[in-house]
């Protein structure tokens, strides 16, 4: 008898059919996800395209929806944005460079370590009311661009902090060894050998954390970013609206032609979105090649 | 010969593991000294005591005396940066930064404060000159170091160690990642290099240590069992437990 020829036969083939049975489930969720999505695209496609528009990114809100328009909240995104990423950059991954380099690993970071990773999945709204009290009143900046930038960026920093810890482990110990052996002190090692190996890495979560801001809606209704500016901020203590908030205000009301808007609005938004993950994959792609 | 560096009395703990015991050696100037025994016996925690690197490791208590030129490593009076300055290390395995082969080798002179575009490129083609590497590398100085074969590196590391002036080379079984010719061709490099530094390496490659160093160093659980010329050690040992070692009867 050969040995490829085995008794079991009837037992291969059942197992088979569990694996075929299996593979059709995992196609099946896979395909419910996907379709949802493509639904979700489709209609918001079909509703938006046709508002889509330059008047679009030149005309401010209007109470007539032919004449409304998203520049002030597209301004007023591109400001937070300004404003929010360097200060996030520079305390995220500050943090992230003393949890890594500097402090021992004793109970004390390691329950600072859980506090940061516990904070980067505390609900938005939390961190609306915190900014509420903080910035708003507590500090007095009122409800103003600064406030609302602020409190994005305490939104972020623990997602930019736990990434930035992510990519600065991931960098070998013998390129710290090889620096300090040649007689560098910690700083020079992080600026010198570690940060420039970590840097993709650690700009591939900023941008993420930054497209997160982006879209984020309620902790700023939360501190009022108002809803109906026809104007563009002057300075940063100046009221403000985003894109995500007007793009609510326009779904809640009844007019369809205001829903039609806010599908472009939220066209323009998947876009952007949508560009930021892309630059982030190319910089984690060029990552890759230089290890 | 002139004692360099005087051990005396070391013990090493990581955490409550007692992994040097009573370390008394002296290392000569100007010579290869090898260390040699089995894996885990302490080749390693002690060659990174002459240089502090055991310092970055949580838990490690030391004492115990490391004097170099008559001045204690470990008191207040030495700055860890300069002390790492004067004695350079090479890893086993070979870790080029991911920069340039140019920048590699300045990268210590700048740490050190050397911004001169000129001197800066001096030190880089005196050292590659020193590690003999210059005449495969100089036309592509700008090239990633790691486009390098592992051999070269393993060069390119050894001069960059050696360009921020070193009076001692640590070499941590510098050769062990490398094929037998890479291997020949560091073994001259040292060879060469000791008429200007003293150097102490790790190996497991017996011949290796018979071939290339003055004096060798038998350890055995965290203990030296026998410290003598090379010839000496390896033709005529005192202790039973070398002879069982260098003949092969265990470890
Ligand atoms: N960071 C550390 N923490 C705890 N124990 C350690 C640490 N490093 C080394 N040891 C222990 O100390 C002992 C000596 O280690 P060392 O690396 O010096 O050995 P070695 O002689 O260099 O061995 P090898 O030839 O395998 O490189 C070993 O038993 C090892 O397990
Ligand atoms: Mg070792």
């Amino acid at each position: 008898m050969s040995i490829l020829q085995d008794a079991n036969r009837q037992q291969i083939s059942k197992r088979r059919k569990i694996d075929f049975i299996l593979h059709i489930l995992f196609i099946a969720a896979t395909a419910i996800g996907i379709v949802a999505l493509m639904a979700l695209l489709v209609n918001i496609m079909v509703d938006g395209l046709s508002r889509l528009s330059p008047e679009l990114f030149t005309n401010y809100p209007s109470r007539i929806a032919s004449k409304a328009g998203l520049k002030s909240a597209i301004v007023g995104s591109i400001y937070m944005v300004l404003i929010m990423a360097p200060i996030s950059f520079i305390l995220g991954v500050g943090a992230a460079i003393y949890l890594e380099e500097y402090a021992n690993k004793n109970k004390f970071t390691r329950l600072i370590q859980l506090n940061i990773s516990t904070l980067a999945g505390v609900p938005s709204i939390v961190y609306g009311i915190l900014g509420l009290t903080l910035f708003v009143r507590g500090l007095g900046l009122g409800r103003s661009l600064l406030s609302g930038s602020l409190i994005m960026t305490l939104l972020i920093l623990p997602i930019i902090i736990v990434s930035s810890q992510e990519a600065l482990r991931a960098v070998p110990r013998q390129r710290r060894d090889a620096s300090f052996a040649l007689g560098a002190t910690r700083w020079q090692t992080v600026a010198g050998s570690v940060l420039p190996s970590a840097m993709p890495g650690v700009l591939t979560g900023v941008i993420l954390a930054l497209s997160r801001a982006i879209g984020e809606t309620a902790p700023l209704v939360m501190v009022g970013a108002l809803t109906f500016v026809a104007f563009l901020p002057s300075g940063i203590m100046d009221s403000f609206t985003v894109m995500p908030i007007q793009i609510f205000n326009w779904i809640s009301r009844p007019q369809e032609a205001f829903h039609e808007l806010a599908a472009a609005g939220i066209i323009l938004l998947l876009a952007l979105l949508l560009i930021m993950n892309f630059a982030a994959i190319l910089l984690r792609n060029k990552y890759q090649k230089n290890l | 010969m002139n004692t360099l560096i005087d051990i005396k009395n070391l013990n090493l703990y990581y955490g409550t593991y007692h992994a040097l015991k009573d370390v008394s050696l002296t290392i000569p100037e100007k010579a290869v000294t090898a260390f040699i025994g089995p894996s885990g016996c302490g080749k390693s925690t002690l060659l990174r005591t002459l240089n502090r690197m055991n310092d970055m490791i949580a838990g490690t208590k030391i004492d115990g005396r490391v004097e170099i030129t008559g001045t204690d490593i470990y008191s207040n009076e030495v700055d860890v940066e300069t002390l790492r300055k004067k004695v350079g290390m090479v890893f086993q395995q070979p870790n080029p930064f991911p920069k340039s082969i140019y920048d590699n080798i300045a990268y210590g002179p700048r740490l050190h404060g050397i911004r001169n575009k000129q001197k800066l490129d001096e030190i880089v083609e005196q050292s590659l000159r020193q590690a003999v590497l210059w005449e495969e590398v100089k036309d592509f100085l700008k090239r990633s170091a790691f486009s390098l074969s592992g051999g070269q590196q393993q060069r390119l590391c050894i001069a960059r160690a050696l360009a921020v002036n070193p009076d001692i080379l640590l070499m941590d079984e510098a050769t062990s990642a490398l094929d037998p010719i890479s291997t020949l061709k560091i073994e001259e490099l040292v060879q060469e290099l000791k008429d200007r530094y003293t150097i102490v390496m790790v190996t497991h490659n017996m011949h290796q240590a018979a071939r290339v160093s003055d004096q060798t160093v038998f350890f055995l659980n965290g203990e030296v069992v026998e410290f003598s010329e090379t010839e000496q050690l390896f033709s005529n040992p005192t202790d039973q437990r070398t002879e069982d070692y260098i003949t092969g009867r265990f470890g």
